[in-house]
């Protein structure tokens, strides 16, 4: 069996991330082990700019952001198993991984950092009638076929879902001579960044229907066109505003599942709303010796998020190997409530090392909106912002101090919405 | 003539109101909460960039396809034409990030640079 003090599972930007910052905190010996043929994540098909403005300062493309952390890895003693599936964490923490060189592989590690991040709902969830025809995938693979494979998946495309992926896709499709009919969204407004919808849509001439869906998909052996129709208030159809658009594509941008198969079977409990792991600050699940940051704790907007929280993972499981396990089952836990959708970490131990940042997502479009961090009725925290909205990732800042104050070990996030 | 834009210099998103004179010069910016949008919505009424990102092929690489950008954002007008310049080329591999691929793009000033390596 082979022996680590740290097994990263996952060569993503989370993965290189903690890996590096485990690193520069004196752990010894390290493996990262990676399923794709090459570090790097999904940044690699990211070919647009707009990542590193916040961890770098400058605008980069994915591959770019990638390389930059690739080349570190690569200086230093950080063992690299690609092309390599990781199967199973048995108990003791053991990690059991398969490839083509090494075959079957049980690896004990000291400490486990999980970074697998996420994958794209698919169409199966969405139920959607039609036939299985070709020309219907997420927009992720599109992005695959058109940035890494080089060829055009369709000509004539409709985008269900108003993500970023979905509206980069269709600024890409469009470039690349394909014409992009239009982005239906279901909700009233779209999750992607405002930038995006200036830049991919707008300045294309490709037109954002809100409050739309598709509710059929024609067509056998291709896709032939989709029936979309205009929904309410409850996002159900509304009978009489069905409207047949030809195409042969169809690309759903219609969110984001952290791939959790692995923590599940290892027992680590799960949030029902992250669909991720419920960990402390130092991002340790409910396993210890267990850690897990980026996209397969919580969906972030931004890699330069995923970056931070993975070096607070890096830096989590350091002290664990060092044998300096950080105060446990002596938490504060940390909820959210009035519009706060969830609140990472949901923990924090009751005498934390430093101040401890909370991120949340809020469950609609706010304006003029105060932030209040309160316990047992005593305010912490507040702070009025001018806009919070789904798909923007907030933050704020809680101070050591008045966490160690705490009479009551529990810690609410909720937002205090204007009158009229 | 008036224009009406979306701010996109952070996420509070400002409508933006803008009065030009006939030139096209910009008389006036309201809605901006900020000095960012001010100068987003000049910039954008005067001189709109972009910065452009794609693919070129490649001959002998592991991928057939290299990422690449251009070095500086190019006026947003131009962008299909430096779309055609892009899919006419075909590079060699072994290509490394950085490489400078079409230089001074359709006249634009900027260079088409790889963003990764095949």
């Amino acid at each position: 069996m082979l022996k680590y003090d740290l097994v990263v599972i996952g060569g993503g930007p989370a993965g290189m991330a903690a890996a590096l910052k485990a690193k520069e905190c004196g752990v010894k010996k390290i493996l990262i082990l990676e399923r794709a043929e090459t570090l790097g994540g999904i940044l690699e098909q990211c070919i647009h700019a707009g990542f590193g403005l916040h961890y770098f300062g400058e605008e980069l493309t994915g591959p770019e952001y990638a390389h930059r952390f690739i080349e570190q890895v690569q200086q230093t003693d950080i063992d690299v198993k690609v092309d390599t599936m990781v199967l199973e964490i048995r108990t003791g923490n053991v990690v059991v991984a398969t490839n083509n060189i090494d075959g079957m592989l049980e690896i004990s590690a000291t400490a486990i950092i999980l970074a697998m991040g996420c994958r794209e709902r698919p169409r199966g969830a969405l139920d959607i009638p039609g036939s299985r025809a070709s020309g219907i995938m997420t927009a992720g693979t599109a992005q695959k076929y058109v940035n890494l494979d080089g060829y055009m998946p369709g000509k004539k495309i409709v985008i269900l879902g108003s993500g970023d992926i979905g509206l980069i896709m269709a600024r890409r499709m469009t470039l690349e001579g394909a014409k992009v009919e239009m982005v239906c969204e279901l909700m009233p407004f779209s999750g992607g960044l405002q930038r995006n919808i200036t830049q991919c849509l707008d300045d294309l001439g490709i037109p954002l229907k809100l409050s739309c869906t598709v509710i059929q998909t024609h067509g056998i052996e291709r896709l032939e066109g989709v029936t979309i129709a205009n929904v309410d208030e409850n996002r159900r159809p509304i009978p009489g505003t069905e409207q047949y658009v030809e195409c042969d594509t169809l690309l759903l941008s219609v969110g984001l599942i952290p791939e959790n198969e692995l923590t599940r079977m290892a027992g680590i409990i799960i949030d029902p709303v992250t669909n991720g792991a419920i960990v402390d600050e130092n991002r340790q699940t409910s396993r210890p010796g267990i850690f897990a940051c980026g996209n397969v704790l919580q969906v972030h907007d931004l890699v330069d998020y995923v970056t931070a929280e993975s070096q607070i993972a890096g830096e989590g499981a350091a002290a664990y190997i060092a044998n300096r396990p950080r105060g446990r089952n002596h938490y504060v836990s940390v909820s959210g409530k009035d519009g706060v959708r969830y609140v990472v970490p949901q923990n924090i131990n009751e005498n934390p090392d430093g101040d401890v940042k909370l991120y949340f997502r809020v469950a609609d479009v706010f304006r003029n909106t105060k932030i209040i961090v309160e316990s047992d009725g005593k305010v912490l925290y507040s702070k009025k912002k001018p806009k919070l909205a789904p798909g923007e990732m907030e933050y704020v800042i809680i101070k050591a101090d008045d966490i160690r104050a705490l009479e009551k070990k529990q810690l609410t996030v909720r937002l205090e919405v204007p009158t009229k | 003539m008036t224009r009406d834009m979306i701010c996109v210099s952070c996420p509070i998103g400002c409508a933006l109101h803008v009065e030009l004179d006939d030139a096209g010069k910009v008389v006036s910016v309201s809605g901006n909460t900020c000095k960012r949008g001010e100068k987003y919505a000049i910039d954008e009424c005067t001189n709109p960039v972009r910065m452009l990102t794609s693919t070129i092929r490649v001959n002998g690489g592991v991928l057939p396809v290299v990422p690449v950008k251009t070095s500086v954002p190019i006026p947003k007008g131009k962008m299909f034409e430096c779309m055609k310049a892009i899919n006419n080329e075909v590079a060699d591999a072994p290509i490394k990030l950085g490489d400078v691929l079409i230089a001074n793009v359709c006249d634009t000033g900027a260079d088409i640079i790889a963003t990764n390596e095949v």
